[in-house]
């Protein structure tokens, strides 16, 4: 009981200590505040660039598919077990088959105002239309599997040709684009979030430093190191609450000025309505860095000063 | 209480600040420190509160190792001495007040004694009007006050004040030598470094005489003489 009592008292004490520290070093607080609030924008921005290069990424793939062409002579029903089997590879999202009759209607219907057109076909007197299987996969790293599956025994028989509707080279650019603007991404991630992390931890490191004097009377005079560091912890999670918060409203003001004007570049594309719907994982991300962050550079700036 | 045994302290390169000293302080004895500035009377209580380590030897208090101490446990021992350091190490950020209840909150003492202790001995040292002063604003005699006060305000078992009484004026000099002796009848050992020859001779009490990091004079009702 007068453990538990105690242990309230200095906790008390610990708490008012951080308040009285903070208050009286506002200049220093609102420096380290400003740091914080710098580095989670950035880890939340990536967090938005993230989203928006996902939606671009989408938005170009779903734009690009295969059709495959068949021979003459080639079955109706091979066709359709050919189809089976595309249907049932990975990734893919419709496999449409198309009959060389079908395909002869599409096009009169496409072109029954061209008399020239009409009248060669006439001349012509039979069907030229291949039938084909239209293709769509969820992304170009399922095109490279589909294109070499045509390619096989005996199906490469039944192919007069493959067509990329955005030609192959094309596909590839953006298959190689995709991979690149990811990697890039993760990269500039990794680097811009270890430099924020320094320079906050920096930043405490040295508004703890000028304590550093005090910390060693501290001990001197015989407190523990828990009743010495927890005011600097304290403040180090305050700064990470005040930060965090700073922040997320920053983003909500962002993104609702923004969102109107990105969507008249970007159709479909609402980032605001991409906030709110993730704002409770927005703010779970910043305060838990903030936070973290906060009491880590502390415990590790008095660490030094403590071995008094 | 209290026992040094040839104990040495040696600073990087080869400044022998204490030599070899060996010495024992009895439960509420009253031992004053004298010798030339330079002769290791700082050291000496820097080693008593393992503030350094020796090189040699082995200090006791009530039988133990401090040597051996271990952080918390060093802690624990600081918070049994109340130091007046010879430069006084006040905490700049905190006022004359709340660096005497500083101690206090240390220990776990309630609010309402700290209030009720530190008001007293604001009031004994002569200070009640600069409570919320920081130390940047005292003169050197009343910080040295505060040094005095926050030594003595927890009633530790030992007192160890390093020129307690250097910055002040005869007047308050004689007054914190009164406390010190009536700090000491109530039962609290206390070690006095000073150069005051005056008090030492009225004093009447024992007095060690270091030179060159060595004992050289151990007497009991000793004077000052250098
Ligand atoms: N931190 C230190 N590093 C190196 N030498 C020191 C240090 N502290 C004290 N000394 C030296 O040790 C000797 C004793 O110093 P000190 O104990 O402060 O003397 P006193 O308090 O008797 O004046 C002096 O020669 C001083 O220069
Ligand atoms: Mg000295």
């Amino acid at each position: 009981m007068r453990i538990m009592a105690s242990m309230f008292i200095s906790f008390k004490r610990i708490i008012k200590a951080s308040g009285r520290s903070f208050g009286r070093n506002k200049g220093l607080a609102i420096v380290n505040i400003f740091i914080m609030v710098m580095m989670l924008s950035v880890i939340t921005s990536l967090f938005f660039f993230n989203h928006i290069s996902q939606f671009l990424i989408l938005s170009i793939q779903a734009r690009v598919d295969i059709s495959a062409h068949f021979r003459f002579e080639t079955l109706e029903q091979d066709i359709r077990e050919i189809k089976e089997k595309i249907a049932n590879m990975d990734g893919v999202e419709d496999v449409e088959y198309v009959s060389q009759e079908q395909a002869l209607k599409d096009f009169i219907k496409r072109h029954q105002d061209d008399p020239v057109l009409m009248e060669s076909l006439n001349v012509l007197g039979f069907n030229p239309f291949l039938s084909s299987l239209n293709i769509r996969a969820a992304g170009p790293v399922y095109y490279q599997a589909i294109a070499k599956f045509l390619e096989t025994e005996p199906i490469k028989e039944f192919i007069e040709k493959v067509d990329y509707k955005e030609t192959k080279p094309a596909i590839e650019r953006i298959f190689a684009l995709t991979a690149n603007l990811n990697r890039v991404g993760i990269g500039l991630v990794a680097i811009l979030a270890i430099m924020a992390v320094l320079i906050v931890f920096n930043t405490i490191r040295l508004a703890i430093y000028s304590s550093r004097e005090e910390i060693k009377i501290q001990r001197l005079v015989g407190a523990t190191n828990w009743f010495i560091r927890g005011p600097f912890l304290v403040q180090g999670m305050m700064i990470g609450v005040f930060a965090a918060l700073i922040c997320l409203s920053f983003f909500a003001l962002g993104s609702w000025l923004i969102s109107p004007r990105l969507e008249l570049l970007l159709p479909g594309l609402n980032i605001f309505s991409f906030f709110i719907k993730n704002i409770w994982l927005i703010f779970l991300i910043q305060i838990s860095i903030g936070i973290g962050l906060g009491m880590i550079s502390s415990f590790l700036a008095t660490r030094s000063y403590l071995k008094v | 209480m209290i026992k040094f045994q040839n104990v040495s302290k040696i600073y990087p390169p080869d400044i022998k600040a204490v030599d070899n000293v060996s010495f024992e302080v009895g439960s509420k004895e009253f031992v004053s420190i004298i010798g030339r500035s330079g002769a290791g009377k700082t050291t000496l209580l820097k080693l008593l509160l393992a503030e350094e380590k020796p090189n040699q030897g082995r200090i006791f208090l009530n039988d133990q190792d401090i040597c051996r101490f271990k952080s918390t446990k060093v802690s624990e021992l600081r918070r049994k001495i109340g130091a007046v350091f010879q430069d006084y190490k006040l905490i700049p950020s905190k006022t004359t007040y709340e660096n005497i209840a500083y101690i206090m909150e240390v220990i776990g003492v309630s609010d309402f004694e700290i209030t009720r202790d530190v008001a007293g001995v604001l009031e004994i040292v002569g200070l009640t009007e600069r409570a919320n002063s920081f130390p940047a604003e005292l003169s050197g005699g009343e910080r040295q006050r505060v040094a005095i006060a926050r030594a003595l305000i927890h009633r530790p078992e030992v007192i160890l004040a390093d020129e307690p009484l250097g910055n002040l004026d005869p007047y308050h000099a004689l007054d914190i030598t009164r406390l010190l002796l009536k700090i000491n009848t109530l039962g609290t050992t206390v070690i006095l470094v000073t150069h005051n020859k005056n008090i030492i001779n009225s004093l009447g009490k024992r007095v060690i005489t270091l030179q060159d990091g060595k004992v050289i004079r151990d007497e009991q009702n000793g004077r000052f003489i250098l």
